[in-house]
């Protein structure tokens, strides 16, 4: 079976910066894989590609059998790939129902829709008890939440997680995750970017690490996990 | 006859012309943070193809409120057309430009739109055929004539309409979120360019409307009557805070009194050294105190400069 998202030798760049150098990864149906690596590896930029943010060449990335690469944004959520953008990207001036109703845009079914966005509600109860507010007042945690709810409104079979846990606390990064879990065994697909390594294998079947724009290491997240490389590099652990 | 109360009467039916052109301007401002200068030449053609609609039925035996309905239904599609047109053509190129040669553009558009007007429909201005009856009625001493009411009623709907729009429908919601971020829009699957294209073919049929009844309300039609009209509604939206729909309603409507309670009194106060002629340099005067004591207008948000 081919896998339902395929990088092949894919390459960005930034203004004539190279920030992905040719990666190849690929992320199978019900997989949760993870992409780690330091600050500026050019995960963000990978992500954004595959989102259709940045111009890149068609045949670099597969997605449910097609090439898509530099198909833009709006058309790749219609077939199914949601991105949650770093910094979460919420409406701000948009109260949270609003938020929500934006991430099924595209859908016509008002009557499915209806029932995601009380799954939304059943998954993150503190949007619901928000849900006329505006989402600037939210917290950074609830935001978080809502910028996840708002992709499962779009009902992606492949969601991008672009460092979820990021400025949040420890209490609400744990909440997060639980809930990247949960939406994980709902069947979705997820292709998760993380600074907080160790959270990342721990919750992913698969892991890449990425560097200076190149993929260096590969394999089952419990091997990463204890890869003495991986340990000193990005666990903080001395060998 | 009460001065002040007639002034006030006078103020709110061109305040209401001035804030329907003005959300023109900060609609398309809210969303690309263009100041779309060619706004006020889409309103003169509107008045334009009005004219000439209703010149062309004013022999009929057709009423007069139908003669006018169809000018206004002849103008609107006419503008839509143009501000699609505008943005398709002159503008989506330049997204992601500097953002000064969008605004040269529109500067250029201007020119351009108000010489093919002066080709099609001369250089003379042209004269409304006198076919709305004077109706008036006496408010607590103050005239007010059907036309003024018409005007005053025609704005309130539009403005209350778009406002539903805006706010209510899923259009709207997504007009506001695209104008608030773009790039993240677009990861829902809205698709910004038509969202934009959007915004101008509303702005531009409110403009042509408003164009219909400032041409009918002083019975004169000119290749050149946009510039003015359309620098006072920036005005407005500037006063209001640009890019606030709320706000350029309340700019226009301000704007509209204060510059008739101006023409109103200057000749008293200046004892005739001024007279009501000096009307023009009301709005330009509150441009400029409003960009010095409040540069983010009366509700617009203090943002800084957009990297």
């Amino acid at each position: 079976m081919s896998p339902l998202l395929a990088l092949a030798r894919l390459e960005v760049a930034y203004g004539g910066i190279k920030a992905v150098k040719g990666i190849d990864l690929d992320v199978s149906k019900g997989e949760l894989v993870c992409l780690i690596g330091a600050n500026g590896a050019g995960k963000t930029t990978t992500l954004k590609a595959i989102a259709g943010l940045l111009p890149v060449a068609a045949e670099a990335i597969r997605y449910d059998g097609a090439p898509i690469g530099g198909t833009r944004a709006f058309e790749l959520v219609r077939r199914g790939l949601a991105l949650v953008p770093e910094g979460r990207g919420v409406f701000g001036q948009l109260t949270v129902a609003e938020n929500l109703a934006m991430g099924a845009y595209a859908r016509g079914n008002a009557a499915a829709v209806k029932q995601d966005l009380a799954r939304a509600f059943d998954l993150f109860p503190r949007l619901a008890e928000r849900r006329g507010q505006s989402a600037g007042t939210l917290s950074g945690g609830e935001q978080q939440m809502l910028a996840i709810g708002r992709a499962l409104m779009s009902r992606p079979k492949l969601l991008l997680l672009d460092e979820p846990s990021m400025g949040l606390a420890p209490l609400m990064v744990q909440k997060i995750f639980e809930t990247i879990l949960a939406v994980a065994k709902e069947g979705v697909t997820i292709l998760l970017v993380e600074q907080n390594a160790r959270l990342a294998l721990e919750v992913s079947c698969r892991g890449y690490v990425m560097e200076t724009g190149l993929i260096t290491l590969s394999g089952p997240a419990r091997e990463l996990l204890v890869d003495p490389k991986v340990r000193a590099a990005y666990l903080g652990e001395a060998d | 006859m009460d001065i002040f109360l007639q002034q006030i009467v006078n103020g709110l039916t061109l305040g209401s012309v001035y804030a329907v052109v003005a959300l023109g301007y900060t609609m398309v401002y809210g969303i690309i943070q263009l100041i779309n200068f060619a706004h006020g030449e889409v309103v003169m053609i509107g008045a334009m193809v009005a004219f000439s609609v209703i010149t062309a039925l004013a022999g009929t035996a057709l009423p007069p409120v139908l003669i006018v309905f169809a000018g206004i239904l002849a103008a609107v599609p006419v503008c839509m057309l143009l501000g699609y047109a505008m943005e398709r053509i002159a503008y989506r190129p330049l997204r992601g430009a500097p953002r000064l040669a969008p605004l040269i553009t529109a500067i250029g558009i201007s020119i351009i739109l108000q010489h093919v007007a002066l080709l099609i429909w001369s250089r003379n201005p042209l004269a409304f055929p006198q076919i709305i009856p004077l109706a008036s009625f006496d408010v607590g001493g103050a005239i007010i004539t059907g036309a003024q009411i018409a005007i005053i009623l025609t704005s309130v709907l539009m403005m209350g309409g778009l406002t539903l729009m805006v706010y209510r429908t899923k259009l709207g919601i997504a007009m506001r979120a695209t104008s608030q971020n773009p790039q993240v829009a677009g990861l829902m699957g809205i698709d910004i360019d038509r969202i934009i294209a959007f915004t101008f073919i509303v702005g531009a049929a409110l403009g042509a409307v408003a164009g219909v009844m400032v041409g009918t309300y002083y019975g004169i039609a000119h290749y050149s009557m946009g510039s003015l009209l359309g620098l006072k509604a920036f005005s407005a939206a500037v006063l209001g805070g640009i890019g606030n729909l709320a706000g350029a309603m309340l700019g226009g409507i301000l704007l509209g009194i204060v510059e008739a309670l101006a023409a109103g009194y200057i000749g008293d106060l200046t004892n005739n050294v001024f007279g009501s002629n000096y009307q023009d340099v009301f709005a330009f005067l509150v441009l400029i105190a409003v960009l010095v004591f409040r540069p983010s207008g009366l509700l617009g948000e203090r943002v800084g400069d957009r990297a």
